[in-house]
């Protein structure tokens, strides 16, 4: 910060020196991650309370938690791929792998409705008891983020096409977007972890 | 069609609230015609709601603020009337159902929209101008977050006319707040307003973050920050790290209301207690969000006032943090009687007292700073003797009250009541008002009206005593608060004198408008102007440019040699505005609707989801989301000032300077 711009140049030069984008938006995911860190902090306090129905190790089932995961997991390194092209400006290979990472994420999404779809028809829905209400809770708040995060990608998308260079403020985005979707991978892990593993166990 | 909504929703039943409405609208209708006759609707579109600027923005959140503060004013001197009046058999002049809407929204106002909306105008104003910026990191997302507070705060008052409000306090204690117990509408008005001010009230804190990281003057260190810089930056810390916290609790309510589940309510596994935790783990560091800037204006007020450095500042920095640390270790103090045991008990209610010791040292060093300086009595002298003096009781009752076993039987009394007003009348809103008082030149150009200034402090200074002390006493004679009528009648007397204390307050308030009208009046005077920038010899950067500042703030941007840049310059012959340039053309954000249309639409989804007309709700989510995206493609956002314009500028403030100095 203390760097040192004379006077005669520090008019319209000082404005520009690294744009806060990214670090604020790193900051706004540390507050999500509160909320995730609250979320689990509920679903620690009320797992147990089954009221007479199932609890997780009734209800959960590998196989398509695996894929799930496997989605996810496989969605962040396109996007990897994403970026490594947008940083050699390589416009219809961004789009392509925003693409591929886009159709992952939709299929994880698309597993995790037809699981809950599954639950809810069996007559195990969020209200059915308090572990179920805050294992819906959890599991669709990062379901939710997953679907933003959808949704912002297709805007993206969108944006890129038809031009021919990426300037500094779509670099920026995509780098927002990102942190963002690897953050959402590392939230998954805990809860694979904690709510489904560790119930399996 | 219209979910819950018909006309029944409409309380043509309560006589109170009729007169209310008639004259809100009447108030309302001659403001929007006198907007439309001087045809301002142009020029408060283009100049001030879609505004980027902070200190505009500033202007509108105190506005805003003490909008509220008439608002749960009202609430509070209802209340006081009621308990005058109801005992021994006579109901009062409220009906239970009418009274337990008032002193919930009574809270929730005066914390959310007339605290919260008043520190951040505070920010907005002095933040930037303090550490040498031309405006926050984020300006749009400032805009935004105005308009989120905004609707909000729209949104409890459509409550008072359309349907009601929460009856369960102003943190909806499950199960109370469970659809068992409220199934009216009150509740989701709550949910809901706190949930989109929560929103603005977040990205606010992320903005101050990183704009007090990432874009301090050259030379400004750390611990060559404003002491009110470095108390925006604890609270915007504290914001970050609590209000998600609070964004949970109440969306699992919520969720409990929505959609039948079981996190809260009695049957299903659910916990109250879980409840308590989450929103006191919130609620607790929030009364710090509120104090801590408070401290802050008064170690910037004090020390102009007293003609000498802040005595201790880096003591000052650290109790700072200190405090802002240990306000998240202490939230169990708020349920002592939940029962967690002994232990658990001994450890919050020692933790609550030490942070005490941090408290302390900064009244020491406002102190000292006094000692030997050449005090003057101006009227922001007033409010911050009077918050010393104040607080430190407030201080002393809190920790009373952190003794577990004290708590057992102060718990919920008007005991408690006594001691959180002495401490959030007494330290936050002294605070701000000396705030207000102090910065008012430079955001306007003139002074406030010193007789009116002081005036109102003394009404509130003594109202204040009046209308708390009485609950100090109430609360050992074992009155529990919300309460709507009492048998007792040894407690009458002790309710007049509240009574008398809420009427001097009123009249406090009534000074503090004449002071506004009188300020306003005598704008032109010049002993009233504040031409040099610099009205009461300041110490940090914000007065080293004119007042009002132009919108880029500083024309070349300062560099801090030293703590109190701006007094270490006039002390060594330097120019910190560098005048005479050469200026550069300077880089600035564009206004933008956005941030209005997004509050706009969410005030819709919100109205639309408390009565369950979910076509409208669905419109409104639409509306938010494609703003944002449109908001995203749109490429045109900012434009430069062009040197020249810089220039005239300048050499304009510069003419006068001299002026002023050759009288």
């Amino acid at each position: 910060m203390a760097h040192d711009t004379t006077v005669q140049t520090a008019g319209h030069d000082e404005h520009h020196h690294e744009s806060p984008v990214v670090f604020g938006f790193w900051v706004y995911l540390m507050t999500d991650c509160i909320i995730f860190g609250s979320l689990f902090a509920v679903f620690a306090v009320l797992h147990n309370q089954v009221n007479g129905g199932p609890s997780g190790r009734d209800l959960f089932e590998y196989k398509g938690l695996a894929e799930e995961t496997a989605l996810l997991l496989i969605s962040s390194i396109t996007y990897g791929f994403g970026m490594i092209a947008a940083h050699k400006n390589e416009i219809s290979k961004v789009i392509m792998w925003l693409g591929v990472t886009f159709l992952l994420g939709l299929g994880f999404v698309g597993l995790e409705l037809s699981e809950f779809a599954h639950m809810i028809h069996e007559g195990n829905g969020p209200d059915r008891s308090a572990f179920l209400s805050s294992f819906f809770t959890l599991v669709s708040t990062h379901g939710l983020h997953v679907t933003c995060g959808l949704i912002w990608i297709v805007t993206l998308i969108v944006q890129l096409m038809g031009t021919t260079e990426i300037p500094e403020r779509m670099m920026s985005k995509l780098t927002c977007l990102s942190l963002f979707w690897h953050f959402l991978d590392i939230v998954w892990i805990c809860v694979f972890t904690y709510v489904y593993l560790a119930s399996m166990i | 069609m219209l979910g819950r909504l018909s006309f029944s929703a409409i309380p043509l039943d309560v006589p109170i609230l009729v007169g209310t409405f008639l004259g809100v609208a009447i108030i309302g209708l001659a403001v929007l015609g006198l907007i439309t006759y001087y045809g301002k609707w142009g020029y408060l579109w283009k100049e001030w709601f879609t505004t980027v600027d902070h200190k505009r923005l500033a202007v509108m959140y105190v506005v805003l603020a003490l909008v509220a503060l008439f608002r749960g004013f009202a609430d509070a001197i209802m209340m006081r009337t009621q308990l005058a009046m109801a005992y021994a058999g006579n109901p009062g002049y409220l009906p239970p159902h009418h009274y337990d809407q008032i002193f919930s929204a009574h809270g929730t106002i005066m914390i959310f929209f007339l605290a919260m909306a008043f520190m951040t105008g505070l920010f907005n104003f002095v933040v930037p101008l303090q550490i040498g910026a031309r405006d926050v990191a984020f300006p749009f997302l400032n805009n935004l977050s105005f308009w989120m507070t905004a609707i909000a705060f729209i949104l409890v008052n459509v409550s008072l006319f359309i349907g009601e409000f929460s009856q369960c306090g102003w943190l909806a204690y499950p199960p109370l707040s469970e659809t068992q117990f409220s199934p009216g509408v009150g509740v989701d008005y709550y949910i809901w307003a706190i949930q989109l001010s929560g929103v603005g009230t977040l990205l606010t804190g992320v903005n101050f973050f990183v704009t007090i990281v990432k874009m301090r003057a050259p030379g400004m260190t750390w611990m060559r920050m404003p002491v009110f810089t470095w108390t925006a930056f604890c609270a915007s810390i504290l914001i970050m790290v609590s209000f998600p916290v609070l964004t949970v609790a109440v969306a699992l309510l919520g969720l409990d209301r929505y959609f039948g589940m079981h996190f809260f309510t009695n049957d299903g596994g659910g916990n109250q207690m879980l409840y308590l935790s989450l929103i006191w783990a919130w609620g607790h560091p929030e009364v710090y969000i509120l104090v801590i800037p408070a401290f802050g204006v008064f170690s910037e007020v004090v020390p102009a006032f007293s003609g000498k450095p802040l005595f201790g500042y880096g003591t000052m920095v650290y109790a700072t943090c200190s405090i802002m640390v240990l306000s998240f270790i202490v939230w169990v103090h708020h349920f002592f009687t939940m029962g967690a045991g002994p232990d658990v008990n001994a450890f919050f209610g020692i933790a609550t007292m030490i942070i005490s010791i941090p408290t302390g040292v900064k009244l020491f060093n406002w102190m000292f700073t006094m000692y030997k300086g050449r005090v003057q009595f101006h009227a922001c002298m007033y409010w911050a003797v009077g918050f010393m003096v104040t607080f430190t009781i407030g201080g002393m009752t809190g920790v009373m009250m952190a003794i577990p076993g004290a708590d057992f039987v102060l718990h919920n009394s008007l005991f408690l009541i006594a001691h959180f007003h002495n401490v959030i009348i007494g330290g936050v809103y002294f605070g701000y008002i000396c705030g207000m008082n102090f910065w008012f030149p430079k955001v306007m150009g003139f002074k406030m009206n010193e007789t009116w200034g002081i005036r109102a402090f003394w009404f509130w200074f003594v109202g204040f005593y009046f209308a708390f002390v009485p609950l100090y006493v109430l609360g050992f004679d074992g009155m529990t608060r919300r309460m709507n009528h009492y048998d007792n009648p040894q407690w009458h007397v002790l309710m007049l004198i509240a009574e008398v204390g809420a009427v001097l307050i009123l009249l406090g308030i009534v000074c503090q408008l004449t002071q506004l009208y009188v300020t306003i009046r005598d704008r032109n005077l010049p002993a009233n102007r504040d031409v040099t920038g610099d009205p009461w010899n300041g110490r940090a950067l914000e007065w080293s440019t004119s007042s009002p500042p132009p919108p880029y703030n500083f024309a070349i941007v300062p560099h801090v040699h030293e703590l109190d840049a701006f007094m270490h310059d006039k002390e060594n012959g330097i120019d910190t505005r560098g005048a005479g340039g050469p200026y550069a053309p300077i880089h600035m954000p564009k206004n933008t609707a956005a941030g209005f249309l997004v509050g706009a639409f969410s005030f819709i989804f919100g109205f639309a989801a408390v009565w369950y007309i979910w076509w409208l709700a669905a419109l409104g989510l639409i509306g938010v989301i494609g703003t944002i995206i449109a908001r995203s493609a749109n490429k045109d956002i900012d434009y430069y000032i062009p040197a020249e314009e810089v220039a005239r500028i300048e050499n304009e403030h510069s003419r006068k300077l001299m002026a002023q100095a050759a009288e």
